[in-house]
């Protein structure tokens, strides 16, 4: 699988090409700057990118808008995007296009391999990967908005999954619990949301997320 | 009055006799301060002179806002401020030593003799106007001695129709006033501005006290501000990587006999990094949040707004980006605003409307915080508030809140800047 890389910081750039290496990713190109990053997304149109928001030369988000910039040129470019610190606005932001295939991670999960190497998977296959903190903001936010009282604290818990992008089979693992009951738990959500239910993981995240941030 | 010109005029019309009077009233208070200061030694001169000092004020400013309408610029108070708490002896000390008493004083003597005659003088010139387009009237209505030899009997007037010669001197008078109306009132009010506005010397000397006192606080907080940082990483992140530091220690000496338990403790410090990078994060977000270097006071009031339970409707207005400081300032600010709201108010909606208007004389960045909760926000109190004064009181920045019992409650902020890149910058979202 062929990644782009970009972090400005030599240290952590090089830890993320040994972590990535070591998993059988194939790195193709890693940048230190925005405008680098731009060109190298376009040029090699990798499997998936890994980018940090906060970039040079002006050291604000400018990962974030090279990534944004390139998936309007290349429509739906996964990108990963790790930060120190994740904002709902850039969520907002990198969902915006609907177009999926989109990461956005504090950057400490790389420390978990296993399941960071998961979440880039998921998204060069067109899924998505919230950090939880996003997530639990959002429901903290609309923890008065009627239909999300209206859920069970099970339900609460598949939904944070949900929204992370994990699909029904990594949910029952991780909650404990068959496939046949996550999926149950799923149908009621989306019955009290008054959302459409579809196939796909990454629909189904994206139209959680719609529905949150309306 | 459709017709400025003619508003104008009647206006000043209209206060040129009461300012007469006024002028003579105010030689009483004149003499009743003189009187109150000469017997302060005794007793009841202590209370006499502050009741009457109050009163010559008073009558100062109702001459100060008349004298600010006319020549359309505002008139300052020029009086020291007396201290929160003074006693009666340091506030006698204040009035006595304050120059501006005495130019009070020099006013009211003036305005006795100089302000007096211009606004009799231009009452007159209507008065006799009226006066001659009447005339016959008048010669027709009173016993015949008495309107019979105007200017002093040089010529005698015996018939109505001879009454009637006196009627042209009328709109002479008229024209004479009309074309001195606005001249004398403005030089009225010249002579008040000279004499009530506070002089250079005051108005310095009131600026250094206001600015020593807001470095003091500005100080202050921000050694207050270093000191919490300081804790934070102490009791936070410090004592995160020393534990993790122990733990990897541990581990390495483990690792030969006791492979399960080294594992558990690796995985310990791995927690413990996490917990580091989590606390140091709220404390960036506490010292200059990302978003707000990333995205400017448009981006980071946004998110502010998107995290925030109470829906919150926010409005950017700003042609450029703000200096870092000012942003900085605003920003703490709109958040303390939003998170007294969400404490206090009960609110179910907030509005954040924050624009900028370009100068002159500068330019000045305008935040109005508005929600629908149950109001009476104490601003003595609520140390919040004052947090919100202290900081913008910095930038010379200006915070009034409106909070009546049962709400709405509107706190707005002003803070005078300048952009330093112009830009288009507008948006608007509900979060």
């Amino acid at each position: 699988m062929r990644v782009v890389i970009a972090e400005d910081l030599a240290l952590l750039r090089d830890g993320l090409i040994r972590l990535l290496e070591a998993y059988q990713f194939e790195v193709v190109e890693a940048v230190d700057n925005g405008p680098g990053l731009l060109r190298a997304l376009i040029t090699h149109k990798p499997d998936v990118a890994v980018v940090d928001v906060r970039l040079p030369p002006s050291f604000t988000d400018e990962g974030l808008r090279a990534a944004i910039q390139a998936r309007r040129e290349v429509p739906g470019l996964p990108v990963l995007v790790l930060s120190q610190y994740v904002e709902q606005l850039y969520a907002r932001e990198l969902l915006s296009d609907r177009a999926g295939g989109v990461g956005y991670l504090l950057k400490d999960r790389v420390s978990n391999v296993g399941q960071f190497v998961d979440a880039v998977k998921r998204v060069a296959a067109g899924g998505t990967a919230m950090d939880p903190e996003v997530i639990s903001a959002l429901l903290v936010r609309r923890a008065s908005d009627e239909p999300l009282t209206t859920l069970t604290p099970r339900e609460r818990e598949v939904l944070e999954f949900m929204a992370e992008g994990r699909s029904n089979s990594a949910i029952a693992a991780r909650m404990f619990v068959t496939e046949k009951a996550v999926s149950k738990h799923s149908n009621n959500i989306f019955a009290k949301l008054g959302l459409e239910q579809s196939e796909e993981d990454n629909r189904r995240v994206l139209a959680v997320l719609a529905y949150l941030q309306a | 009055m459709r017709n400025p010109a003619i508003a104008l005029r009647l206006r000043l019309l209209a206060w040129s006799l009461p300012l007469a009077i006024a002028a003579e009233l105010g030689i009483a208070l004149f003499s009743l301060w003189i009187t109150s200061i000469s017997v302060i030694v005794v007793t009841v001169g202590v209370p006499l002179t502050l009741a009457s000092t109050f009163a010559v004020r008073w009558f100062a400013d109702r001459h100060r806002s008349w004298a600010a309408n006319v020549l359309g610029e505002a008139i300052p108070r020029p009086y020291l401020l007396v201290r929160p708490g003074a006693g009666v002896l340091s506030r006698l000390w204040t009035i006595i030593r304050d120059p501006a008493t005495w130019r009070d004083w020099i006013w009211l003597l003036v305005n006795a003799s100089v302000g007096f005659t211009l606004s009799i003088l231009s009452f007159s010139l209507f008065a006799g106007g009226l006066f001659y387009l009447i005339y016959p009237f008048l010669w027709s209505v009173t016993p015949p001695a008495v309107f019979s030899d105007p200017f002093g009997g040089v010529f005698h007037i015996g018939q109505l129709s001879e009454a009637f010669l006196m009627v042209p001197l009328g709109p002479v008078f008229l024209l004479i006033w009309w074309s001195s109306v606005v001249p004398l009132g403005r030089l009225n009010a010249r002579i008040m501005h000279g004499l009530l506005a506070p002089t250079d010397t005051a108005r310095l000397t009131a600026r250094v006290e206001q600015l020593a006192s807001s470095r003091a606080e500005t100080v202050d907080t921000q050694a207050a501000e270093l000191r919490r940082i300081e804790r934070d990483l102490h009791d936070g992140a410090q004592a995160r990587l020393v534990s993790l530091g122990m733990s990897l220690g541990l581990a390495a000496e483990l690792m030969a006999n006791d492979p399960e338990a080294a594992r558990k403790l690796l995985s310990e410090a791995r927690d413990s990094t996490t917990s580091a990078l989590a606390e140091l994060r709220d404390l960036v977000r506490g010292i200059h949040p990302p978003v707000l270097a990333d995205r400017g006071l448009d981006g980071a009031v946004q998110a502010l707004a998107l995290a925030n339970p109470i829906p919150t409707h926010v409005t950017v207005q700003i042609p450029g980006r703000l200096p870092a400081p000012v942003e900085s300032a605003a920003y703490f600010a709109v958040a303390e605003c939003l998170t007294n709201a969400i404490k206090h108010s009960g609110a179910g909606w907030i509005g954040v409307d924050v624009s900028y208007q370009s100068g002159p004389p500068s330019g000045l960045l305008v935040m109005l915080v508005q929600d629908d909760g149950r109001g009476g926000a104490d601003t003595a109190a609520g140390s919040g508030i004052r947090g919100i004064e202290r900081r913008l009181a910095a930038f010379d920045g200006h915070t009034d809140v409106t909070s009546p019992i049962g709400g709405p409650t509107q706190v707005r902020m002003t803070l005078p800047c300048e952009l330093s890149s112009p830009k288009t910058s507008h948006s608007s979202a509900t979060g």
